[in-house]
C-alpha cells in the first residue's frame, strides 16, 4: 500500500498536537451548534420529544463511514493504519448499561459535558467533576475486577467479519437502517408534539 | 430581552451531524484515529495520581497505559479536549449562549440536579473504563469503523438510558 494518508506524525510532536487541537475545536463547535451541550436537549432524546441526539449521531457516523470507505477505495487513505477500537464483549455490554444509566442521570455525556461546562453551565461542571472522580476511583479499584475487565477479548473485530459479509454490504445495511431511523424519528417527534398539545388545556 | 441578548436557535441536527462526521473523517484521515473524551480524563487521572504519589500510576494496570512522557499536555486526547472546550466556547459566544446557570427539570431543585449530574458522571466513569471508551471514542468512532464492541456499547447504553430516563421522567417534566 502506498496511500499517502493518514499523516505519519510522531506522537506528541507539535504537528500531531496542532491536528489534535484543530480537530477538537471542530468537535466542540459541532456539538455546541447542535445544542448537545444542553442537558434538556439530551433528555429530549430519552423522553422522545426531541430526537436531535440520534439525528446528529447517526448522520455523523454515516458521513465518516462513507467518507472513509470511498477515500480508501480511491487509494487516498490506508485503512490498515486507522486504529479500530478493540472489542471486549462482556465488559462493553456491562459498561454500556452502566454508562447509559449514568448518561440519563447526568443529562450529558463526557464530551458534551465539556461543552456544557465551557459555556458556563454549572451542571456541566458537576458532570465533568463526577466523571473524573468515577474514572479515578474505577482505575484504582480495577485490579479487583481484572478478570472480568479482560474477558471476551476479540481484538479489532468488525461487524462485516462477524456477520461474514463484505464491508460494502455492511455499510449499505447500516445506511439503510439509519435512513429508516431518520424517517421514524421525524414521525415520533410529530406524534409527541401532537400528544403534548392535546394534553394542554 | 433585546435582540442582542436573545440566544440564536440551534443548528439543524442533520447539518450539524454531517459537520461532526466531517470532523471525525478528518481525524481518521489526518491522525489515523477517531475522536475521544474519556481517554483525556484517564490521562489526567494518571497524571494526578503520579503527582500525589510518584510511581503509583505505573503500578496500576489502567493508569500505567495512560501515563504520557512529557506531561499530559503532550497527549493527543488531552489537547483535543482543550480544543473541544475552546470550540464549544467560541460557538456559544457567537450565538449568545454563554451564561452561568444550572439547567434542570421543572420538578428538580438545584441541589438535586447537581447531585444527579455528579452521580451520573461518576457512573459514566465506571462504564467508560469497562467499555474502553464513551460516546465519542466508542459510539461515534467505533460506530463509523463498524467495530463490533462499539455497536454492542451503543445498543446497551441507549437501552439502559431509555429505562432510567423513563423511571426518572417526573423530575424533568
Amino acid at each position: 500500500m502506498s496511500a499517502p494518508l493518514p499523516l505519519a506524525l510522531a506522537a506528541g510532536s507539535p504537528g500531531a498536537l496542532a491536528v489534535a487541537f484543530a480537530i477538537g475545536v471542530g468537535f466542540g463547535w459541532c456539538l455546541e451548534r447542535a445544542g448537545l451541550g444542553s442537558a434538556r436537549k439530551l433528555m429530549g432524546q430519552f423522553h422522545l420529544t426531541d430526537l436531535a441526539v440520534f439525528k446528529v449521531m447517526f448522520s455523523a457516523i454515516l458521513t465518516a463511514m462513507l467518507g472513509l470507505f470511498w477515500l480508501s477505495r480511491f487509494g487516498v487513505v490506508d485503512l490498515s493504519r486507522v486504529y479500530v477500537p478493540e472489542t471486549f464483549v462482556g465488559p462493553q455490554l456491562a459498561g454500556g448499561v452502566i454508562f447509559g444509566a449514568g448518561m440519563a442521570l447526568a443529562g450529558l455525556c463526557p464530551g458534551t459535558s465539556c461543552v456544557a461546562a465551557a459555556t458556563g453551565r454549572v451542571d456541566g461542571i458537576a458532570v465533568v467533576a463526577g466523571f473524573f472522580a468515577g474514572i479515578l476511583t474505577t482505575a484504582l479499584a480495577l485490579p479487583t475486577i481484572a478478570l472480568f475487565y479482560g474477558s471476551g477479548a476479540r481484538g479489532g473485530v468488525t461487524l462485516d467479519s462477524v456477520l461474514d459479509t463484505s464491508q460494502g454490504v455492511m455499510i449499505l445495511v447500516v445506511v439503510t437502517i439509519a435512513m429508516a431511523g431518520f424517517v421514524a424519528a421525524d414521525r415520533i417527534e410529530r406524534l409527541m408534539a401532537r400528544s403534548v398539545a392535546e394534553a394542554e388545556p | 430581552m433585546s435582540a442582542r441578548t436573545v440566544p440564536r436557535p440551534y443548528a439543524d441536527p442533520y447539518l450539524a451531524g454531517v459537520g461532526l462526521g466531517l470532523v471525525l473523517l478528518a481525524s481518521f484521515v489526518l491522525a489515523g484515529r477517531g475522536l475521544g473524551a474519556s481517554g483525556a480524563f484517564a490521562t489526567a487521572a494518571a497524571s494526578a495520581v503520579n503527582a500525589a504519589a510518584p510511581g503509583a500510576a505505573a503500578g496500576n494496570m489502567f493508569l500505567a497505559e495512560h501515563l504520557t512522557t512529557g506531561g499530559p499536555l503532550r497527549d493527543w486526547l488531552v489537547v483535543e479536549i482543550v480544543g473541544v472546550i475552546a470550540g464549544g466556547f467560541v460557538s456559544a459566544a457567537l450565538a449568545r449562549r454563554i451564561g452561568g446557570r444550572v439547567e434542570r427539570g421543572a420538578h428538580q431543585s438545584v441541589q438535586q440536579r447537581l447531585a444527579s449530574a455528579a452521580g451520573g458522571g461518576a457512573l459514566m466513569g465506571l462504564g467508560a473504563i469497562l467499555a474502553r471508551g464513551c460516546t465519542s471514542g466508542q459510539a461515534l468512532t467505533g460506530g463509523a469503523l463498524l467495530s463490533l464492541g462499539a455497536w454492542l456499547f451503543i445498543g446497551a447504553a441507549f437501552a439502559s438510558a431509555y429505562l432510567v430516563a423513563f423511571a426518572t421522567r417526573g423530575s424533568w417534566r
